[in-house]
Formats: C-alpha cells, sequence, structure tokens
C-alpha cells in the first residue's frame, strides 16, 4: 500500500491547552488538561472506566468541542477546521464497531471512507484491495458486515478507517474482545503504521498491552492528566498506578515481590528474564 | 451425574438461502462436575457462545438450526425442554450484559425472574435481598441500572441470574468491556459463589491470569471440539499449545517458559503466589 500522495507529510501534531469539557448538566469530564502528541508518537491514553479518556479523544476530530479551553491539530486550532476536513486527517475507531459500520458488505464499508475523500474509483478500488487482503478479510469481502462476528466486525471497523490513511489514527478500546492472535495481528498493524511515521492513540485500559507494545503513554484519572512520558519511566511508578486503580501486568507485581523494583522494573516477559537472571547470578555468587 | 453433560453435540446455524450448512460446532463432548467451576477457552469465532447458549437452550431452541448429539443439564434434555423451565434451574450472563438490564431500577431487575416465576412476594424480596448482598449491590437497590459503572452492571446481571437460585451459572466473557476495577470485583464474585453456593459454573473468558485464580479446571475448543481439558494448571502452564490454538496464555506461564528455555529449570507456575514462591526458593530466599 503507497503511504502517502507525495507532498504530503505522514505524521500530525495533536494538541490540548487548559482543555475543560462538560456534558450539559454534569461535573467536568475533563478540567485543564495540556498535553501535547507530537508528530508521529506512538502513544497510549491509559485510565479507568470513567477517567476522560474517549471523552479527551473526541476532541481531536471535533466530535466534542471544548468547554474552555483549545485543541490543535498540525498546529492548527481545531475550532477553525470543520468536522469534514478533521476526519480527513485523523482517523477515529469506535470502542463498539456497531456504531460505525453501516453498508452493505465489507467491501462497500471500506470502500466508503477513500470515496468520501474524492479519490478515483481505481484508486479507492486498490486501497480497498489492499486493505481486504492486509486484515485478512477477502473472504468476507462479499459478507453483510452485520453477519460477521464480533471480532471480524471491530477488524472491518479498524479497516475502513486506516483505508483513508489518515494522518493520525485513534482507536478507542481497539483489543476488548479480540483472541490473543487477533490482538498480535493488530498491534502489528498499528507498529507497522506508526513506524511510517504516523501519530497513533491506543486508548485503553489495558497496562499489559501497553507495557508489550506502546512507547509512551499518559495516564488519566478523573477526568486530569495523572501523567505523561515513557512507557517504562510512567509504569514504574508504583504509587501512579495504585492512585489511579490501574493493574501493573503480572510480570510487574511479581518483579515487586521479588524486590525488583525501581526505575527500570521489568514490564514484560523478555525484560523481567534478563533482570531474574541478573538476580540469579548475583544470589549465587553470593552464596558460594 | 455431571451437572452438565455434552456428547457429540453439533450445530450448524440456519444456512442461507442456498449454502451449504456451517459447522460451528463439530463434536463437543464435555461432563461438568456439580460444585465445579470450568473456564472455557478459544480463539474468536470458535463456538464458545454457541455452546453456552446450547447449555440454557437457547440453542437450538430459538436459533433453529441443524443438531446433533446431546446437551443435557441437571438430567433435562436442554434441545427439547422449554427455555424458561430450564431458566429455572440454569442461568446465563450473555456476554453483553448491558443488553440483559432493562428495568428502572436495581432491585426490580433482580426481581423480575422470581416475579415471573410466581414466588410469592416475602421469597423475592428475600432472593433480592440475598443476591444484591452477595454481589455487593445492596446498598444501591434504589438507583436505576444506567447509572452504574461497567464492573457494577455485570455485577447486576450477575444478581439477576443469581436471584433464580440457579444450580447452573454459565457466564460467558464476564469481564469483556471491564476495566481493571472491574474485572477484580467479578473474580472476587465468582470466587466467593464457588466456594460458598456450590454451584455449577462455566465461565468463558480470554484473560487466561484471570481464569488462572478461578477455576478447577480449563477446556480449549479449537474447530469446534474440545482441543484440550484438564485440571487449570496443566492446560494453562503449557504456553505453547495454548498459542498454537490461538488462546493467550497466562503472562507468568509464559515467563515460566521462557526462563526455562534460557536457565535449563523446569518451572512450572500460572499465578502470582506460586511463581513468588518458587522464584524465590531459587533464589535462596526464604519463601
Amino acid at each position: 500500500m503507497r503511504p502517502h500522495e507525495p507532498g504530503t507529510s505522514p505524521g500530525l501534531s495533536l494538541e490540548l491547552v487548559d482543555l475543560t469539557f462538560a456534558y450539559p448538566g454534569r461535573p467536568p469530564a475533563l478540567s485543564g488538561v495540556t498535553l501535547r502528541i507530537e508528530r508521529g508518537e506512538y502513544l497510549a491514553l491509559l485510565g479507568q472506566n470513567g477517567a476522560g479518556k474517549t471523552t479527551l479523544a473526541k476532541h481531536f476530530n471535533g466530535l466534542l468541542r471544548p468547554s474552555s479551553g483549545n485543541v490543535l491539530v498540525g498546529g492548527r486550532d481545531a475550532s477553525d477546521l470543520s468536522i469534514g476536513e478533521l476526519a480527513q486527517q485523523v482517523g477515529y475507531v469506535f470502542q463498539n464497531p456497531d456504531h460505525q459500520i453501516f453498508a452493505g458488505t465489507t467491501r462497500e464499508e471500506i470502500a466508503f471512507g477513500p470515496r468520501n475523500l474524492g479519490l478515483m474509483e481505481a484508486e479507492v478500488a486498490k486501497r480497498v484491495d489492499a486493505t481486504l487482503e492486509a486484515f485478512g478479510l477477502v473472504a468476507q469481502a462479499d459478507t453483510p458486515p452485520a453477519m460477521l462476528g464480533y471480532g471480524t466486525r471491530r477488524k472491518v471497523a479498524l479497516a475502513s478507517v486506516l483505508a483513508m490513511r489518515p494522518q493520525a489514527l485513534i482507536l478507542d478500546e481497539p483489543t476488548s474482545g479480540l483472541d490473543r492472535r487477533s490482538v498480535m495481528e493488530l498491534m502489528g498493524l498499528l507498529s507497522a503504521y506508526s513506524g511510517e511515521g504516523h501519530t497513533v492513540i491506543v486508548i485503553t485500559h489495558d497496562v499489559r498491552l501497553v507495557a508489550d507494545h506502546v512507547p509512551h503513554c499518559a495516564v488519566l484519572t478523573s477526568g486530569r492528566l495523572a501523567a505523561r512520558g515513557g512507557t517504562q519511566s510512567v509504569l514504574s511508578d508504583a504509587n501512579l498506578l495504585s492512585a489511579t486503580g490501574l493493574d501493573l501486568p503480572p510480570v510487574g507485581r511479581l518483579a515487586q515481590r521479588l524486590g525488583m523494583g525501581g526505575a527500570d522494573a521489568p514490564l514484560d516477559v523478555a525484560a523481567f528474564k534478563r533482570s531474574y537472571e541478573v538476580k540469579r547470578s548475583e544470589s549465587r555468587g553470593k552464596s558460594r | 451425574m455431571p451437572s452438565i453433560d455434552i456428547r457429540d453435540f453439533h450445530y450448524a446455524y440456519p444456512p442461507l438461502g442456498q449454502a451449504e450448512p456451517r459447522w460451528v460446532l463439530r463434536g463437543v463432548d464435555l461432563a461438568v462436575e456439580a460444585g465445579s467451576c470450568v473456564g472455557v477457552m478459544g480463539a474468536t469465532g470458535v463456538g464458545k457462545s454457541t455452546l453456552c447458549q446450547a447449555i440454557v437452550g437457547i440453542v437450538p431452541q430459538l436459533t433453529g438450526g441443524i443438531v446433533r448429539g446431546q446437551v443435557r443439564v441437571l438430567g433435562e434434555d436442554a434441545r427439547s425442554t422449554p427455555v424458561p423451565d430450564l431458566a429455572r434451574q440454569v442461568g446465563m450472563v450473555f456476554q453483553d450484559s448491558e443488553s440483559q438490564l432493562f428495568n428502572l431500577t436495581v432491585e426490580e431487575e433482580v426481581a423480575f425472574g422470581p416475579e415471573n416465576i410466581g414466588l410469592p412476594p416475602e421469597e423475592i424480596e428475600s432472593r433480592v435481598a440475598w443476591a444484591l448482598t452477595t454481589v455487593g449491590l445492596i446498598e444501591s437497590r434504589k438507583r436505576s441500572p444506567v447509572e452504574l459503572s461497567g464492573g457494577e452492571k455485570q455485577r447486576l446481571a450477575i444478581a439477576a441470574a443469581l436471584s433464580m437460585s440457579p444450580k447452573v451459572l454459565v457466564l460467558d466473557e464476564p469481564t469483556a468491556h471491564l476495566d481493571p476495577r472491574g474485572k477484580r470485583e467479578i473474580q472476587a464474585l465468582v470466587a466467593t459463589m464457588v466456594r460458598d453456593s456450590g454451584q455449577t459454573i462455566l465461565v468463558v473468558e480470554q484473560d487466561a491470569d484471570w481464569l488462572a485464580e478461578l477455576a478447577d479446571r480449563v477446556v480449549v475448543l479449537a474447530d469446534g471440539r474440545v482441543a484440550l481439558d484438564g485440571p487449570t494448571d496443566a492446560v494453562l502452564g503449557d504456553p505453547e499449545a495454548l498459542l498454537a490454538l490461538g488462546v493467550g496464555p497466562p503472562q507468568l506461564s509464559e515467563l515460566a517458559s521462557a526462563i526455562n528455555r534460557d536457565l535449563g529449570t523446569r518451572f512450572a507456575f500460572t499465578r502470582l503466589d506460586e511463581a513468588e514462591w518458587v522464584l524465590k526458593e531459587d533464589l535462596g530466599e526464604a519463601p
């Protein structure tokens, strides 16, 4: 798949400046959030259900507009951009695939976005074929998406957004309800898309997923930004995690119990194995 | 007699037009003893939800389709015993449990089942109070289900099933959309039910770490059949076999296997307490 039209840059910076947002008649869902996501950054937005993750992300494609504060997309104030302009740049994959799927066949569902971008029919067909291939959906191309299983509908929803090749891609809980194989495929696709220079944001409460796959993260709690930085440094802060209700992955908790915590605490299997082997040879050295 | 006794069960949803029937289940054999908690895993589309629905009679009674083999639950034939009759003893919480909630208050939601089988009001009240206490929602009995968090909604759906005092309870991915707090809530609740009530529980779950702490036994479905079946530690302790079937192993059993490959050790653990014990012993620290 050709990543970009010549002359366009892949990534897009996204920025919130002192953003506050309240749904009508409710206390603020977001309070004073300032967060800059760099062009080409791959970031996880972590937090419990109800922390404000989805509300925050919906500001980047104009689905929500701030009560106060500013949203900058590619350096331009989002309030100067129409929802149509934002949608061309910022792709958004909903948590519930049925909130976005509507076409009669999988092929039509995927073709809708590229066609709306005003691409030539030949280019649309090329993108649709490449996307069906990349997602392993060739056999389902002519099936109504509504008849597919939940995991497959989620794939169709993601494929239809990725076919537009948005400069920034936001996915809301993309792995819930998927089996392990599908999760690995999906994370492989996202890592490749990020590798091409696109900005990718994954909204999740799955700390293990972030520790295994996503290099940067921001943590929200009760509508406020609690932390922002490299995944290793954010997740090795045990106080932060317990204050925000998130769980370390099992190997991280095991490391704590074995006194292998600290700033370089292992958070995935490979890192744990390395630290454990060091600790083990030290303890054998001492006992000799 | 096992609580659930499934033998050579085949099922195909009604074919569309002239299409050949597509068999979802192709010869499932599964016997679940009374009072045990069995975890069911398997890749997406392997027929886990179909199997759950067959246990409560929805498949094939409400779905139609083609059936072969047997499903007996508490001695009743689930293929022919009317679904409402089965529901007096066999409860189910659906994957999308929010779709099950439709009443104005939490307590009405839980009273709905017992009212429908014509129990006397005192009995209904005592069951509602017991079920809401069990799931920790008694304080919220007058609230609207809509206001509850994800974990609370899931606990409410379980309370609604519990109020029928089912001998068998089927949970279809009870934590799929829950955050860590919600997952812990449901884990604690299911553990209590297994320990205290003697119910037979069959729980479908993708999260092996979560299941490792709960189930006595784990069954993995693949190609419409039971591909792995055994004690939890044996099945979840073999990450290669699970991955080959598209199922994610517990992270700690992947860790044991990775360390064993490098160090030539023979560690075996799937749960946090076990792993801590084994590794502390290996390090020469008092576990």
